[in-house]
């Protein structure tokens, strides 16, 4: 078995979101070096959210998330993520969840 | 910004089955029910396997059979345990499942909540949807008095809050009642809608009607992990997903989708669900902690039910009838309490934790409270058995020309080695002892 073929923006792209732009539910809290919980985020998000930039930090950008929760529990002893639920309406919307 | 001046029975944070049971138990009664969900719709933001347990339902809702969304009603259950390239099964399926009122379904959760919270409305419930509650509301006693939320001015205020706001509890964690879940206790599951034409998932399962079939998974597929992975038939589609425990997944480095693909490509796995169409992909948490990772469920003015306090029996794979029992079971409270005339204390709402402990929502939590530690101390196990069961089958079915006592010398060889004697026995013990 191989890990290859494993495409989560073709995955994400059947879903349905309301994106409540500029406001990102989401935020990584300013860090020079990220902890290893948050380095974590790059391969434990669903949604492949969080990403390493080029200074080594850690971003997000929370337009294909599930609102799951799994980043903020990774992270709740680091306090590295600030993790809110999507203003009333908007976010991921499952038609079959 | 709209302001609501009336004052509430009961306000219920969430559109789930936690919620909605209660919303519904509460406004069939009489109560003035508010319920806010901040989804567009209830159940868009809901994720489950999704298997409904009809008792719980029914319970509530006595003939829900007559226009629920119901997928399939469950007549087998395979229990499989995988290596690499292997599943060593336990297969139970009856004819006496066809029966009148069938007892498991499957369900697709965004259909069904939404079904469920019509059912809200209809009782005189009043439901505001794309409305996220930020916050309890406290009088000067710390007794919650209302919630405040993203829509309304001022504060909504009711006798009592029913927070059945899921796993991620943020309403009760920020108003201090309850702690972050740890990743230790809590599982990612993702999960795929794959659909086929009806009368291929019927062929593919050895189904005909509306019978169903269900696989859950464990071994080699959750790479060393404690996690499952599962199947479940729907009318014309298939839900396939694996889970993790949080910590196992952030520390393995393994991503949750290629966790999936791998799943799916097992090749016990992948003809059945060959050619389908993938219409959604999701991901939500699972409270695996069980009964000692609860927290408190009950104190002035507010009942946690649900997800939100860890209701879920992780052995049985059952969530969404604790949740229906839970919420029913608050609201009944809650109903009694406003029959006597008596504040929603936290004297007072002590009843529902008695009523709980009495039905087998905290009778079955306690029961498998050591299990989460077993496994957590023993993930490597969840790894072992299946590819020793694999072994086992494997050359006891290969016929190569041994004869069948050296085959069996063998095989206990091979065991014993793997795992030896001590440790099979203290297993063995060890699970007992977590069972009973």
């Amino acid at each position: 078995m191989s890990t290859q073929g494993t495409r989560i923006e073709e995955k994400l792209y059947q879903n349905r979101y309301v994106v409540d732009a500029g406001k990102p539910h989401i935020k990584v809290r300013d860090h020079d070096i990220p902890s290893p919980a948050l380095k974590s985020l790059v391969t434990a998000c669903p949604a492949s959210c969080y990403s390493l930039n080029e200074q080594g930090r850690v971003e997000i950008v929370a337009d294909g998330c599930m609102e799951c929760g799994t980043c903020r529990v990774v992270c709740a002893a680091t306090g590295e993520v600030e993790w809110n639920y999507p203003r009333g309406g908007y976010g991921v919307l499952f038609k079959f969840g | 910004m709209a302001t609501i001046e009336e004052r509430f029975d009961a306000i219920v944070v969430g559109a789930g089955p936690a919620g909605n049971a209660a919303a519904y138990t509460m406004a069939k009664a009489g109560l003035k029910v508010l319920q806010l969900e901040r989804g567009e719709y209830p159940g868009s933001k809901n994720v489950q396997g999704a298997i409904l347990y009809a008792d719980a339902l029914e319970k509530i809702i006595p003939d829900f059979r007559e226009d629920a969304p119901l997928e399939r009603h469950v007549i087998e259950q395979r229990i499989w345990m995988m290596d690499d390239t292997s599943h060593t099964g336990m297969h139970y399926r009856s004819e006496d499942f066809n029966e009148e009122k069938p007892n498991r379904y499957t369900i697709i959760r965004a259909q069904f909540d939404r079904w469920f919270s019509s059912k809200v409305r209809e009782a005189g419930g009043i439901v505001l949807c794309e409305t996220t509650v930020a916050e309890l509301v406290k009088d000067t006693k710390g007794h919650v008095i209302g919630v405040l939320t993203d829509r309304h001015g001022g504060p909504l205020l009711a006798d009592v809050v029913v927070m059945a706001e899921g796993v991620n509890g943020l309403v009760g964690q920020r108003a201090g009642l309850r702690d972050e879940l740890k990743p230790q206790a809590v599982a990612l599951a993702v999960k795929e809608m794959h659909f086929l034409p009806q009368e291929v998932v019927e062929s593919r399962f050895n189904l005909s009607g509306d019978a169903g079939v269900v696989i859950e998974a464990m071994g080699a597929v959750s790479k060393g992990m404690v996690g499952t992975g599962f199947l479940y038939t729907n009318r014309e589609s298939i839900s396939v997903g694996i889970g993790c425990i949080v910590e196992d997944l952030a520390k393995s480095g393994v991503t949750p989708y290629s966790l999936l693909d791998q799943f799916k490509a097992h090749p016990s796995i992948a003809p059945l669900i060959a050619g389908a169409e993938v219409k959604e992909y999701a991901a939500h948490l699972i409270p695996e902690g069980g009964f000692r990772s609860m927290p408190a469920i009950y104190g002035g003015g507010w009942v946690v039910t649900g997800d939100a306090a860890h209701l879920v029996n992780s052995v049985h794979r059952e969530g969404s009838n604790l949740a229906m029992t839970s919420g029913r079971i608050a609201a009944e409270t809650i109903i009694w309490l406003k029959r006597r005339r008596e504040p929603c204390s936290f004297d007072n709402l002590a009843e529902y934790r008695k009523r709980l402990e009495a039905s087998f929502v905290l009778k079955d939590m306690r029961k498998y409270q050591k299990i989460p530690g077993l496994l957590h101390n023993n993930r490597q196990l969840l790894n072992l058995y299946p590819r020793m069961l694999s072994g086992v089958a494997q050359s006891w079915l290969r016929v190569d020309g041994k004869a069948k006592r050296s085959k069996e010398t063998e095989i206990f060889k091979a065991v014993r080695k793997q795992r030896g004697l001590v440790g099979l026995v203290a297993d063995g013990l060890r699970l007992a002892r977590a069972w009973r």
